[in-house]
């Protein structure tokens, strides 16, 4: 296997913090700790991890409403995504964005966003930047979405442009077979959806999103394609979204026990601990160091976010603009 | 080469400035090309803003030079890369203008018309406004914008609008609406400069008119008015193009003895609010005039400020004169009908001071 005992061990805790953070912040959520909505994504830790694994602070990724894991994978620390996630002044957007919206743009990481599909132009756009300043050998654009977005036609504008510009993109698709509770059975026209980009000239990949290594030699080879100039790659990554849409989301009403089931024995993290075992790659004292030095991070984000200061009302009105003449304060 | 008139409508300050009369749709075009060369990381994206190809040297034909020529020659000095023709994908394109401005770049879209706004209104409205405010702080969206608005050119319903209402109630956008050539100069170049994302509205009934234009480098402040016309009876409002139609009512109004004051409002986000009270106290009657529908709109904005900050001082009701609540029609004396006429002004301000 080529890939570094360095990398091999990131991969190993970012995807654990990803499903440690997804747990961790459902569980807080349900206790009420949080201040809104959340979605988790474990269960599809292996696309975030296995395409950041190539990037860097200067490469950009657009995420989803289903960003925690992306954040993480981009570098993001996990206590100041919970205290975002509880509305909290040390949040990473200081209480104002909340789990839909959590960013850092000083990590190259343009924002989950909250409508779907909407942010795939965005990382598009970060790639024109790219071209334009010309260093896509060292800053390409990563757009992550889902198979409930490759049915919005922004989608299918921005494969346009980034084909007619040859952009340095990578549109990473998570098929997790649900948009929201609509199968994507139902809901796409296409067996696989990475089909529709060669409709745009655009090398389309299906890729085993449950697992890592897959995830990681396809982003590996897109994203050289990207950085050499050859312009974008589809990944469409089949994977599975282990929880609801939303915290609250009873999936047993829309899904069978047996499908849950099946794709938990092809759990991502399980699957690489079978892999670096059999392979001896890593000890089990190694994983379970870090699976340790996760747990003790999640009760340390937990508590920080819980004995964080709540934002200051007056904060309310600052950052709607750099500069406005006119007051921002509501009329009483 | 000319110099301003003594009684001219730039302010004091402009009286002898060197200067020249210019076509809007050439300085607009100047002041693109000026801050093209001023900053690098400026760059303009639109559909045949240069428009065509040659099919074997792929070099660009610009055989268009942009929607109304807006952008002819610019492709010749500064190349594909900076002057983008887009595939017609609005959402797409001004979606990846915001993500080049969150990146670095300070991208320059043309919409071509108004009316396309919509094609794009999530780009504009969930990420170009939203993006500083809901990170925190921590980005900033340096966007331009700019489209063609108004009826009057046989466009009909759907290239005619003049909705910049809609993106004035954003919060997070800003808009500017230029009346004459002075102002687009430094309407533009202020909103390319500007760190925000700014919508310029260009009426089309503008683009052929000319006016003086000082030769000197200028912006003006976003968020400020200024007086075209000072006068103590009454005080009648105009933005974009119905400054224009406010000028022509305050000449016919002159001629049966009333001294009218015409505010040109130029910013609609952020807005003039002192000028707006300033005059207003001086005249005691006001009349705002407004190409938009009427239904929530910049006329009833500015209706309300004056009625909260200036009601004292008010001898009558604020009167609004704009188009009926209707999509904008084709035929040449339903579209005159439909915007609002200098005939149209007078009549309101007779009634009004009650001088039928």
């Amino acid at each position: 296997m080529d890939i570094s005992k360095e990398k091999l061990e990131w991969i190993y805790t970012t995807m654990y913090r990803i499903r440690r953070f997804e747990e961790t912040m459902l569980e807080q959520t349900l206790k009420g700790n949080s201040m809104g909505v959340a979605h988790t994504s474990d269960g599809q830790e292996a696309p975030p991890t296995g395409i950041c694994a190539h990037l860097t602070d200067k490469d950009w990724i657009g995420s989803t409403h289903r960003g925690h894991g992306h954040c993480i994978s981009k570098g993001l620390e996990t206590d100041k995504m919970m205290a975002e996630v509880f509305g909290k002044a040390t949040g990473q957007c200081g209480g104002k964005g909340g789990s839909m919206h959590i960013s850092d743009f000083s990590k190259g990481m343009l924002g989950a966003n909250g409508i779907v599909g909407a942010s795939i132009p965005l990382a598009v756009g970060a790639a024109l930047t790219a071209k334009l300043k010309g260093i896509e050998n060292e800053s390409v654009g990563v757009s992550f979405f889902g198979d409930g977005a490759s049915s919005q036609g922004v989608l299918h504008e921005s494969m346009n442009l980034a084909s007619v510009w040859k952009l340095p993109v990578i549109f990473a698709c998570e098929n997790n077979g649900y948009a929201e509770a609509t199968p994507s059975w139902y809901a796409v026209s296409a067996e696989d959806i990475s089909a529709r980009a060669e409709g745009y000239g655009i090398p389309g990949v299906v890729v085993d999103g449950m697992d890592v290594f897959a995830v990681y030699d396809a982003a590996g080879e897109a994203i050289a394609r990207a950085r050499s100039g050859e312009g974008p790659t589809f990944l469409e990554m089949k994977t599975y979204r282990y929880h609801g849409h939303f915290h609250a989301d009873d999936t047993s009403k829309y899904r069978k026990p047996e499908e849950e089931e099946y794709y938990k024995k092809l759990d991502a993290i399980k699957h690489f601990e079978r892999t670096v075992s059999k392979q001896k790659l890593m000890t089990e004292k190694k994983l379970k160091s870090i699976r340790d030095s996760i747990e003790q991070e999640m009760l340390d984000a937990v508590e920080f976010a819980l004995n964080s200061p709540m934002p200051d009302i007056s904060t309310l009105y600052d950052d709607v603009y750099v500069n406005y003449s006119n007051p921002i304060e509501g009329l009483r | 080469m000319t110099t301003s008139k003594a009684n001219n409508p730039l302010g004091p300050g402009y009286d002898g400035v060197a200067g020249s009369e210019m076509r809007f749709r050439d300085i607009f075009r100047d002041t693109l090309q000026a801050e093209l060369r001023r900053d690098e990381d400026v760059f303009l994206m639109g559909e045949d803003i240069s428009g065509g190809f040659d099919k074997d040297t792929k070099e660009p034909l610009d055989a268009w030079g942009g929607p109304f020529a807006a952008t002819k020659g610019l492709v010749q000095e500064f190349g594909v890369e900076r002057i983008r023709d887009t595939p017609i994908s609005e959402a797409g394109f001004v979606g990846a203008a915001v993500g080049a401005a969150l990146t670095g770049m300070r991208p320059v879209v043309d919409l071509m018309y108004f009316d396309f706004v919509t094609v794009a209104f999530d780009q504009l409205l969930s990420n170009a406004a939203k993006s500083r405010y809901m990170f925190g702080g921590q980005t900033k969206v340096p966007l331009t914008l700019f489209a063609r608005s108004g009826a009057g050119t046989g466009h009909a319903a759907q290239h005619s609008e003049s909705f910049y209402s809609m993106l004035a109630h954003i919060p997070g956008l800003k808009v500017v609406v230029p009346s004459d050539p002075y102002s687009v100069k430094g309407l533009l170049a202020a909103a390319i400069r500007d760190d925000d994302p700014v919508f310029l509205v260009n009426d089309k009934k503008l683009i052929n008119l000319t006016g003086f234009v000082p030769d000197e480098e200028y912006i003006i402040e976003l968020g400020k008015g200024r007086y075209t016309r000072r006068g103590t009876d009454v005080t009648l409002v105009g933005m974009s193009y119905t400054s224009v139609v406010c000028q022509k009512a305050a000449e016919q109004l002159a001629e049966i003895g009333i001294d009218a004051e015409v505010i040109d409002m130029m910013s609609l986000s952020p807005f003039d609010e002192d000028i707006l009270i300033e005059s207003v106290a001086k005249t005691n009657n006001v009349v705002i005039v407004d190409e938009d529908t009427p239904r929530a709109s910049m006329a009833s904005e500015f209706a309300a400020v004056i009625a909260d900050k200036a009601f004292d001082h008010l001898d009558a009701p604020v009167k609004r004169v704009t188009a009926p609540h209707s999509p904008v029609p084709y035929n040449s004396g339903l579209e005159h009908a439909f915007m609002p006429q200098p005939a149209d002004v007078v009549g309101t301000v007779k009634n009004l001071l009650g001088r039928d």
